[in-house]
């Protein structure tokens, strides 16, 4: 659109543009920064919006910029299918859109880096700065593209949530980056050499499939997160080779976003990254399902007589895990909750930091049944109150309330760090059976003499307990 | 001082904002936080802008790379900000009107 513009002014363009992206640098960062708080993060989402906008609107008066065809028709295709998805995407299935998402922002990195490289006619003239910028573009694009896909078939149930592995693959996995990292180093020294240049790419999209395929079901939240580290870091990339400072800041952001949340969920669950990239483990249908279950007995509880106990405790702690989601009895949770209140019990939240599917994950899915966010605690703030806690509802969780997580030392969910409802003067679990939860090991919680047991489905469950309370 | 190593300082500091930024961010708000730096992580489509955008003789196939790369960057950018929205206008704080 630089036409627009009149030929006096033209020589100050590309300063003003860049000007514009500086401010189209702040808002990101201020929204960000206004993430922090439940209160303003609505605005800083807002304000990242704007950023973006404006950072696009000005990119269109770039003079290298001559035919708008394929622009307009870019971004009308690609802004529906989003605001469908973004639209009509269940709050359960948000670890699954954001793996997707994902993968297009790296997707399109990857093309960006293709497509400058492309544009020039001849390679050769491109300094070898930006050719090895170009294929770590490429590199990390692809990866993540192909990588985000596997984790959305893995967590949409299409590919086996169990770690398919075999000996060796983790061999060649590293294998194949070192051999793409050499590739990269060859590329910058013969940039015409198109076989090369093919073998980058379709090693990098090989080296997404292949490292994702091995993670198990349970390890997703990780994955998610280092994947949107990644692209973050592949737009950083793509920022490297067009010479373009706002990616290059607005991806490091993300790239820095995601390796915290890598980091927080990996501690949430005790282990290392590598662990959990190279160490294939958990799966969605529990082969270790504990055979001395049979002879320990658990005490069964029913609506009526749950009913009276928590009608008459002064506090209840609500656990929740994923299990409430999938049975959709957020709502009629909230519902006993508000009842229960109205009879002047205290009752809040302890949402373990891998509740959900994706980190924070849980905490969406009670705002969608509006329970007030000021109620949910995380782990570090309401383990201390558990010792005060009358009852403590565990529903839909299982691993994240295992206390073999601080007792066995051979088990493989050991030093985890748990939510101790074990501290309360009562437990009560909602369950169909005491079968193992997704990491697949037994809960000896369920046999402990201060746990009660309410079998059956969630809702179902709750639904019978919320008119039991009418009754009270 | 070369280009890259220019952009190279310019990347390191703004990781260091980032994890100053984002390592303060409640673990209430971590999904909608997810999602909104994947949305500006499609920031990128300000390079397949220009990817596409960019005309000439020999630049069909660059276009038609550019122009794929404006879809992928567009789903990213306006599904991300806008999921991001719907997830945050649910949080809200007791006793706020519904």
């Amino acid at each position: 659109m630089s036409q627009f513009i009149p030929e006096s002014l033209l020589p100050y363009l590309p300063d003003t543009i860049q000007i514009i992206y500086l401010i189209a640098t702040f808002f990101f960062i201020r929204g960000l920064k206004l993430l922090n708080s439940p209160a303003t993060a609505r605005k800083g989402n807002q304000l990242a919006a704007l950023g973006m906008f404006i950072g696009i609107v000005v990119t269109l008066f770039d003079q290298q910029i001559i035919s708008f065809e394929w622009i307009i028709a870019g971004i009308l295709i690609g802004g529906l299918i989003g605001a469908v998805l973004a639209k009509k995407v269940a709050m359960t299935a948000m670890p699954e859109l954001v793996a997707v998402f994902n993968g297009f922002g790296g997707g399109a990195s990857a093309l960006v880096a293709w497509g400058e490289f492309s544009r020039l006619v001849d390679p050769t003239t491109m300094t070898p700065d930006s050719l090895v910028t170009t294929g770590l573009g490429i590199f990390i694009g692809s990866l993540t593209f192909t990588g985000s896909f596997i984790a959305f078939g893995k967590l949409k149930g299409f590919i086996s949530g169990n770690a398919i592995t075999f000996p060796g693959l983790n061999i060649i996995n590293i294998g194949s980056m070192i051999a793409v990292l050499v590739l990269i180093a060859f590329f910058t020294f013969d940039p015409t050499n198109q076989t090369i240049f093919w073998v980058i790419l379709g090693l990098s999209l090989l080296i997404g499939i292949t490292s994702v395929i091995p993670i198990g079901g349970a390890d997703m939240p990780v994955v998610i997160s280092l994947l949107n580290s990644y692209s973050g870091l592949a737009a950083s990339m793509a920022g490297f080779v067009i010479g373009n400072n706002l990616l290059i800041i607005a991806g490091a952001l993300v790239g820095a976003a995601g390796l915290i949340l890598t980091q927080i969920m990996c501690k949430a669950m005790n282990r290392s990254l590598a662990n959990v990239i190279f160490g294939a483990f958990g799966g969605d249908s529990g082969g270790s399902a504990g055979g001395d279950a049979g002879d320990k007995t658990v005490r069964e509880t029913s609506a009526e007589d749950l009913a009276i106990q928590v009608a008459y405790a002064s506090k209840v702690v609500i656990a929740p895990g994923y299990g409430l989601a999938v049975a959709q009895a957020q709502h009629v949770l909230k519902e006993v909750a508000m009842k229960l209140e109205e009879r002047g019990v205290q009752v809040k939240y302890g949402i373990h930091p891998v509740a959900g599917r994706m980190p924070g994950h849980m905490n969406v899915l009670l705002a969608e049944a509006d329970v007030p966010y000021d109620q949910l605690l995380d782990m570090d703030q309401i383990n201390p109150e558990f010792k005060s806690t009358d009852v403590v509802l565990i529903i839909g969780a299982n691993d994240v309330v295992n206390p073999v997580a601080k007792t066995e030392p051979g088990s493989p969910i050991y030093g985890m760090p748990i939510l101790n409802v074990d501290e309360a003067k009562r437990t009560v679990v909602f369950k169909r059976s005491l079968s193992p939860g997704y990491a697949g090991i037994d809960n000896p919680l369920f046999y402990d003499e201060k746990n009660q047991m309410f079998f059956g489905d969630a809702k179902k469950s709750l639904q019978a307990l919320n008119e039991a309370l009418n009754d009270v | 001082m070369s280009t890259l190593i220019f952009s190279l300082f310019i990347f390191v500091l703004a990781c260091f904002i980032g994890f100053e930024l984002i390592s303060k961010v409640p673990p209430t708000l971590h999904t909608p936080l997810m999602s909104g730096a994947n949305a500006i992580s499609g920031i990128t489509i300000v390079g397949a802008l220009i990817v596409a955008g960019h005309s000439g003789v020999d630049s069909q196939l660059s276009q038609i790379i550019g122009f794929v790369a404006i879809i992928f960057a567009s789903i990213n950018v306006v599904g991300g900000f806008m999921v991001t929205d719907r997830m945050l206008e649910m949080f809200k704080k007791k006793g706020d009107e519904k």
